[in-house]
């Protein structure tokens, strides 16, 4: 068994990574009824001894003492990372995982990557090194954050670069949630492409989010549970909406749902990897199967269903609806459509009470509707993990590196181009030490580059399929 | 004589756990509808052959389990232990934690190495604990990485360290559409690499075991659990003990130098099908009867139209018509041409089987006299409760088509280097993937041509 270290940077990341480990915690206190602390905990927590005060030594086996989270908290504000520290989480981190700052970055990338980057360094190093030494066999960093500011943006991809030199061998998954397009936030463009650039470089995959989809899906949740329609079968105490345990009560813009089901996105990706299945699906198979070119390593993910059932014993109607779901353009996590786009591959992991005559079903019922790359016609990746995620029956997480990412990364071009073509705001960022012009068109360049191998596959959809020679054998 | 099993990969575990407890299942069964001393010398051959005695009495598996990551062998021995009836040794296992990542060549080229002593310690003990060493029998998938890469490893080593001893390897090919993305390229780098130290490949596929579960065994929601309980049983039905010289013999000693020597009489041809009758659910044996010639009737035309199962076989194909020139171009299309088969029959009135018809010379090429070609060992110590069974082991163009299938998808997917930065991060280039892919065009033109 493995473990993995989040790393949550900003403000978007560390309340995303907040929600994540208020789930996380719930979901092995309902599997783990003996309150042992087992290898599945061990993947994400440590188990230490408070007794001889502080920071005890490491325990591996037997009863739960006290659960850390393996995390290092990322902000150049105090405000979130102080809420947190305050909260019911407070016992989950140390001090000695957080990393704060005051002034904040501005919503610039260059203060971020450059200024703080250089400035908390060693500091970095030193923490991750710590974090890296409590694990066993680490094989994972997540990276929670945001694209639009300055701080996720900007330190959290300086972050990012950091840990390829340092841990070459780790894998790097990043969650990045993108501006949308009225993002209050003029600069977003900027940063978000400067940190594409990175990420195009130095990630293993990425999970691209949009809030715009996270909105739409909390309100059809909420519709759902408000209309009735499915009266008593509905339970609102899944994890996906979930507030208990959440700092805030109401907010103008539901962010606790919101970053819920990115929390809920992180725990199905590694469902696999933590509890056992008939097919287990571990993370270094998810880089393995899905990035067919080293570029080419934006995830698009959709969660299903997102409401609770009452009935465990599902007929299978309802299961199939599940696997129609997940490939609907509704229910993705950035705005996008992979139906009508293209397919170069496609992960299915299914938790819970599903067998994989289920999956093979959907599979070839769904198939015929779906365009795959020429040379990836069965392109599926597929698992089966056999504990559900809690209050669900069961649940499917789908992931998909497919041609309908594109939009989104023109559509960020272009925003950029707007404001780069009239000179807006650069000034902020040549200012700070370290950025030049070049920063800045190396990194549309890198943009565009992206976009171009996406526009070379989109070109093959639909055309005449004729496959190379085989190799001839003299008789 | 004993066979050692080593069970590789998530697969490799899951399907060696099946086999186990339907071995040991059918030792305990009181269905044998034979003699008492028939019944015992069965039991006592079965136990030398998969079984050691513990002090503590009960049987132990002749086995060891690999894997890179530990969840399954934990489940694997836990679910052994708790059965109360067999177990596997404590410590005759090897796991390390993070997996091969579905990567044959991390499971070749980085926990092949790394990991070779103790793994090798580990068989070499199992080896040991054995009076006659029959061979090795390895149990794997070709479409993820532990399995597929460090099986293939594994098996060059046992090669290596047990030069005369048989390696048969028990291999899983995946469903078609996909379970594993680059599954297409883990199975052409293990076959390719398999053919080199192994003396036959005995292949399972997925597909094939899954419409049995779906049609004969009338399973709803198949789980994967059913399709190995499935080929626990197919494998039960081959290596259990026989008479391979006739009635009067005694059970026979060496189980995989016979099938050897029945059914790969060229190294250039070692694929091995696996086919057998009747397949039902537990609680339809008692309603049903057969007699020999209607199952052999439906076996003899399952061999020689490709079929699946015993349902929905094509009976419009037929042999060729025997004659001077039996060129390859002659014989009618789907018909499958074999090298040798071999018949195992369990159950009543075993002995007065007649096998005629799988002797017929147009079912076969015409390199080996027919009586060479066909072999058939029998008991009348009923199998599984199954009061009358036959298995057929064929070494004929069952798996052609799949195999080029698979071949042509993965040279599909090579055609435009997908996936390859993956493999040569581990160090398996572009030269190794042609070098495997001219071995298997080779082996695919050698089946073609019979």
């Amino acid at each position: 068994m493995t473990q993995s270290v989040v790393v949550q940077v900003g403000q978007c990341g560390n309340q995303v990574g907040c929600r994540f480990w208020d789930l996380a915690l719930r979901e092995h206190a309902a599997v783990n009824k003996k309150g042992i602390y087992d290898e599945a905990l061990s993947s994400f927590f440590r188990n230490i001894d408070t007794r001889s005060g502080g920071d005890g030594p490491d325990i591996y086996k037997g009863k739960i003492c006290s659960l850390k989270a393996r995390a290092l908290l990322i902000d150049m504000e105090e405000g979130v990372v102080n809420e947190i520290l305050q909260g019911p989480l407070r016992d989950v981190f140390d001090s000695k995982q957080l990393i704060t700052d005051v002034s904040g970055s501005g919503n610039n990338w260059a203060v971020g990557h450059k200024l703080y980057g250089c400035q908390y360094r060693e500091n970095i190093v030193e923490k991750l090194r710590k974090t890296a030494e409590h694990c066993d066999c680490l094989q994972c960093f997540f990276i929670i954050h945001s694209m639009g500011g300055g701080t996720g943006s900007g330190l959290g991809t300086f972050v990012l670069n950091l840990l390829e030199d340092e841990f070459p061998e780790v894998y790097r998954f990043v969650t990045s949630v993108y501006p949308s397009g009225e993002d209050d936030v003029i600069t977003s463009p900027y940063n978000s492409v400067l940190a594409m650039k990175e990420l195009n470089e130095h990630a293993d995959c990425v999970l691209p989010i949009e809030n715009e989809s996270l909105f739409d899906i909390v309100n059809k949740i909420n519709q759902m549970i408000n209309s009735g329609k499915l009266g008593s079968t509905v339970k609102q105490n899944s994890l996906v909406t979930s507030r208990a345990g959440s700092a805030k009560t109401l907010q103008e813009k539901p962010f606790d749902a919101m970053n819920n089901i990115v929390a809920n996105l992180l725990l199905n990706l590694t469902s696999s990897a933590r509890f056992e299945g008939s097919l287990n699906m571990d993370l270094n198979e998810i880089s393995m199967n899905l990035v067919p070119f080293p570029r080419l390593h934006y995830l698009v993910s959709s969660l299903t269903p997102l409401y609770t059932l009452a009935d465990v014993n599902v007929p299978s109607r309802r299961l199939d609806q599940m696997f129609s779901d997940a490939f609907s353009r509704d229910h993705q996590l950035i705005q996008a459509d992979p139906k009508h786009s293209l397919y170069l591959a496609c992960a299915l992991l299914v938790r819970g009470n599903v067998q994989v005559s289920d999956l093979r079903r959907n599979i070839e019922r769904l198939k015929p509707s779906l365009h795959f790359v020429s040379w990836n016609q069965e392109g599926w990746k597929t698992g089966l993990c056999s504990v559900p995620p809690v209050g669900h029956s069961h649940s499917l997480l789908a992931l998909a590196n497919n041609t309908c990412v594109k939009p989104t990364f023109i559509e960020l071009k272009d925003r950029f181009m707007k404001l780069y073509k009239k000179k807006a705001h650069l000034h902020h960022y040549l200012q700070i030490d370290g950025m030049e012009q070049s920063c800045f068109s190396e990194a549309v360049s890198s943009l565009s580059d992206l976009i171009e191998e996406y526009n070379e596959l989109d070109a093959t959809k639909g055309g005449p399929r004729t496959d190379p020679s085989r190799l001839k054998i003299a008789v | 004589m004993s066979i050692v099993t080593v069970q590789l990969g998530q697969c490799g575990n899951q399907v060696g756990h099946e086999v186990f407890s339907c071995l040991c299942r059918d030792l305990r069964g009181t269905h044998g509808l034979c003699s008492r001393r028939e019944n015992q010398s069965y039991q006592d051959a079965c136990r030398e052959r998969f079984f050691c005695e513990e002090e503590s009495g009960g049987p132990v598996a002749r086995a060891v389990l690999v894997d890179m990551e530990p969840k399954v062998i934990s489940q694997t021995l836990s679910m052994a232990a708790r059965s109360g009836f067999w177990k596997y040794n404590e410590h005759s296992h090897f796991c390390q934690k993070q997996g091969s990542g579905n990567n044959w060549a991390s499971g070749y080229s980085v926990h092949g190495p790394r990991h070779k002593e103790a793994i090798m310690n580990l068989v070499q003990k199992e080896a040991e604990k054995c009076d006659r060493l029959g061979g090795f029998f390895t149990m794997m998938s070709m479409a993820g990485g532990t399995g597929s890469g460090l099986g293939a490893f594994v098996t060059q080593c046992l090669r290596d360290a047990f030069p005369t001893s048989f390696i048969l390897n028990h291999v899983i090919w995946p469903y078609g559409t996909g379970e594993v993305i680059v599954q297409n390229y883990n199975s052409v780098l293990t076959l390719s690499h398999l053919y080199r130290s192994s003396d036959a490949l005995l292949v399972h596929e997925n597909d094939v075991i899954h419409q049995i579960c779906a049609q004969l065994m009338n399973i709803k929601q198949i789980s994967f659990r059913d399709v190995n309980q499935v080929i626990a049983h197919q494998l039960g039905s081959v290596f259990q003990p026989t008479h391979p010289a006739g009635e009067g013999s005694e059970y026979s000693r060496n189980p995989l130098g016979d099938l050897m020597e029945a059914l790969v009489p060229h190294p250039e041809f070692k694929v091995l099908a696996l086919r057998n009758i009747p397949q039902m659910p537990e609680n339809s044996l008692a309603y049903s009867t057969f007699s020999w010639p209607g199952l052999l009737k439906h076996l003899r035309q399952m061999l020689i139209a490709s079929a699946k199962m015993e349902e929905g076989i094509d009976w419009q194909v037929r042999p060729p018509h025997p004659g001077p020139s039996s060129h390859s171009t002659n014989k009618p299309l789907h018909f499958n041409t074999s090298i040798a088969n071999l018949v195992i029959l369990r159950g009543k009135d075993v002995h007065s089987v007649d096998l005629g018809s799988f002797q017929d010379p147009s079912l076969y090429t015409s390199w080996l006299n027919p009586q060479d070609a066909f072999h058939a060992w029998k008991t009348p110590r009923a199998f599984n409760k199954y009061e009358k069974s036959a298995a057929l082991v064929s070494n004929s163009q069952f798996l052609l088509k799949p195999l080029d299938s698979v071949v042509g998808k993965a040279w599909n997917m090579f055609a435009s280097k997908a996936y390859i930065h993956q493999y040569t991060k581990f160090g398996i280039e572009e030269e190794d993937f042609l070098d495997s892919f001219t071995t298997l065009e080779q082996v695919i033109s050698s089946y073609t041509t019979l």
